[in-house]
């Protein structure tokens, strides 16, 4: 894993998907924020009429910051850590850099048209999976293009065993290319009615509860294969990289790359416990969940153990804090998880805000946290000057600490009250609570998540101009630095 | 073996996707057939209903509503019989839902009325004072795509074979005289129910409102 100075690596397509990084971030968290808001103050609905109300921009906050500022990340770390351990530049094939440029264009046109047509309300509605079929075919062509580019630069590389963090990456796209493709199966309406109706609108090829299975196979997966597999790729490459220490087991990264790729597939009925999925499916995902943890902390592991003996680099450098305490979210969320799966922990837990929550403290903890630490790294390699500002970087990372801590607390008590009201009877057994009751005791905990949505916005926000900042202004850097990032 | 992988990336390739890949046949493709049967005397939604249905998509309603009623007293007491596989049978997509910020829905068409929903929908307020919920006063406004809604009736007949008549054919002429013969009567019913008199009036123009078709939508869950 040592810097080949000989080579000169192409960050034309890393600079872009950065910039689309940090721009879907804002604006995902924004409208997250909002969102949020509405919930504690409902006349926050109506300030832009049915375009603005908590139901149509809900799907909004979750693709956007999913598909806009995750897979964004993923790319950008994919096109700059890609060429390093395969130890190829895009620059040597022409091709693949053209491929590269047409891929992340189709991926800014995709993402614009998601945006605006899940404005306007067109959507299929199966969650993380809104897009009409138009729009999924473009997504289908992004994706192989993706494929493409990686096979590529592995058919060119000079190094002939893959590092882990390729293992995931591919795990990533021959994840998401099937799950993807099966759920979104669906029959344009317009081609055959007669030439009748919207031409984007069509039907899913499921029903009812097979389409539920489906779509929760996907859904759960999902999670897996971007906020998971992909999150580790970069963690796997970043944390060694920044700190200067070897990956602590590669046995222990077999286990649980292996691991992963068999169990976590098998965990997506968990989110139709007390379903009208037959039981014994509901069975095996609560029992493949709760043996998920096993490769999860592995990997959480192997990465805290990486920093074994160097510990004194997390009280000095905000990026080492950065990703070690995105492990540890790691584990916090992948524990919580497959105690949310377990049947009756799930009968009290489902249908509440204890999995918003759940989702949170991975998402916000875990993967945004590990996104903005690449993201600076890179900037570095890639802009080729000093970090803005470290005092910021490390403003940000206490102040979405505390964001992230009280976005979770407040939800797990405002899930666990709401789930055992509804359930709650008197002497005589009767339901002792009307649903309403259940909605206004939750106001103070949605004002907090409210605060902690804002808390993290504000660090994004300095994210953002720290990044931006560096890249314009940072001190010029004559040599790349072999690890540990440089900042003011 | 997994040494010898790593250094051939296309078997590794094909390993990662047969270990991902068979997770799903085995939970997903035993009970395919057994759970697309409907249950006894289902009937497919009217294009009005589809039509309401899309509302209750363009609108997200699943970002704060269930339609799934699991079976514990609590949730029996409260939303009615717990929900079975077979009444999802000519849902596409399925509408379950994730969260609930508003209650459960499945078996709303037995207690409550039109002229309930149209109130709730214009204000939520008005009928529950403490409602987080957004009114939805566009669809009041918003003229519901019917000939969508045909279309997807069509499409399903012809490629699922839900059991449609023969009233549900392709092309513009059968739309035209499906709409005029069964979806304006059965939406103005609704709206005499609604008691709104714009509503009312726009229907008998020939034009229905969004909210029309979400109603007609909303009372057939039951």
């Amino acid at each position: 894993m040592q810097s080949n100075a000989a080579l000169e690596y192409d960050y034309s397509v890393v600079k872009l998907y950065m910039w689309t990084t940090v721009i879907f971030g804002f604006v995902g968290m924004l409208i997250g924020v909002i969102i949020a808001g509405q919930l504690a103050w409902p006349e926050l609905n109506y300030w832009i009429g049915e375009y603005g109300t908590f139901s149509r921009l809900r799907p909004l906050h979750t693709n956007v910051v999913v598909y806009g500022f995750m897979v964004s990340g993923i790319y950008a770390t994919f096109y700059y850590s890609a060429q390093r351990v395969l130890k190829v530049s895009m620059g040597e094939s022409k091709l693949l850099l053209f491929l590269g440029k047409l891929q992340f264009l189709l991926y800014l046109v995709a993402a614009s048209s998601m945006v605006i047509s899940e404005g306007m309300g067109i959507t299929a509605s199966k969650e993380y999976a809104q897009m009409e079929w138009p729009l999924d075919l473009l997504i289908v062509v992004i994706w192989v293009l993706w494929g493409v580019i990686m096979f590529g630069l592995i058919g060119m590389r000079r190094e002939k065993s893959l590092y882990i963090s390729m293992w995931y990456y591919i795990a990533t796209f021959l994840g998401v290319a099937m799950l993807y493709l099966f759920n979104n199966m669906e029959v344009p309406t317009m081609f055959f009615s007669g030439g009748l109706g919207a031409w984007y609108h069509s039907v899913s090829m499921y029903a009812g509860t097979n389409d539920a299975l489906v779509q929760w196979w996907w859904g759960h997966n999902a999670v897996a294969f971007v906020f998971t597999v992909g999150i580790i790729a970069i963690i796997y490459y970043f944390l060694p990289k920044e700190s200067g220490q070897a990956v602590y087991s590669y046995k222990l990264s077999l286990l649980s790359f292996w691991g992963l790729m068999f169990v976590y597939l098998w965990a997506g009925s968990h989110h139709l416990l007390w379903s009208t999925v037959p039981d014994w499916m509901q069975t095996m995902g609560s029992i493949f969940s709760v043996v998920l943890i096993l490769p999860s902390w592995g990997s959480a592991i192997n990465m805290l153990l990486t920093m074994k003996g160097e510990w004194n680099q997390l009280t000095e450098n905000p990026l080492i804090k950065f990703m070690v305490l995105a492990s540890t979210f790691y584990m916090l969320s992948t524990l919580e998880g497959p105690i949310q799966s377990v049947k009756s922990v799930n009968a009290i837990a489902h249908f509440t805000d204890w999995i918003p929550g759940h989702v949170h403290d991975g998402v916000l903890g875990w993967v945004a946290f590990m996104i903005f630490a690449a993201l600076m790294h890179m900037s570095v390699r890639v802009f080729k000057r000093e970090i803005y500002s470290k005092s910021m970087l490390n403003a940000q990372f206490w102040i979405q600490t505390v964001a992230v801590v009280l976005y979770f607390t407040s939800m797990w008590i405002a899930g666990i009250t709401q789930g055992m009201m509804w359930r709650a009877v008197d002497e005589y057994g009767n339901l002792m609570y009307s649903f309403i009751d259940t909605v206004t005791v939750l106001h103070p905990y949605y004002a907090i998540r409210a605060i902690g949505g804002l808390l993290y916005l504000i660090g994004v926000m300095m994210f953002a101009y720290n990044f931006f900042m560096t890249a314009v202004s940072g001190r010029k850097l004559e040599t790349e630095p072999q690890f540990r990032s440089p900042m003011a | 073996m997994f040494h010898w992988l790593e250094k051939h990336p296309f078997f590794f390739a094909v390993f990662v996707f047969v270990v991902i890949a068979f997770a799903g046949l085995i939970e997903i493709l035993p009970n395919f057939a057994e759970a697309a049967r409907p249950v006894k005397g289902l009937k497919p939604y009217t294009v009005l209903q589809l039509a309401g249905k899309e509302v209750y998509k363009k609108d997200n309603c699943i970002a704060c509503h269930s339609q799934l009623i699991r079976p514990f007293k609590a949730e029996t007491d409260r939303y009615g019989q717990y929900s079975v596989s077979g009444e999802y049978a000519y849902d596409r997509p399925f509408l379950w839902g994730s969260k609930r910020t508003g209650p459960d829905l499945h078996r709303v068409g037995n207690y409550r009325t039109s002229d309930w929903h149209a109130n709730h929908m214009w204000d939520p307020k008005s009928v529950v004072p403490a409602s987080i919920m957004p009114a939805y006063k566009h669809q009041f406004t918003n003229i519901a795509d019917i000939e969508t809604a045909y279309a997807e009736a069509v499409t399903v007949k012809n490629v699922f074979g839900t059991p449609y008549g023969d009233e549900i054919a392709p092309g513009k002429a059968a739309y035209e005289k499906h709409l005029k013969e069964k979806v304006l009567p059965e939406a103005l019913k609704i709206a005499k129910e609604m008691k709104n008199k714009d509503v009312l009036a726009m229907v008998e123009q020939g034009k229905i409102p969004e909210i029309v078709a979400m109603i007609a939508y909303l009372n057939r869950l039951k």
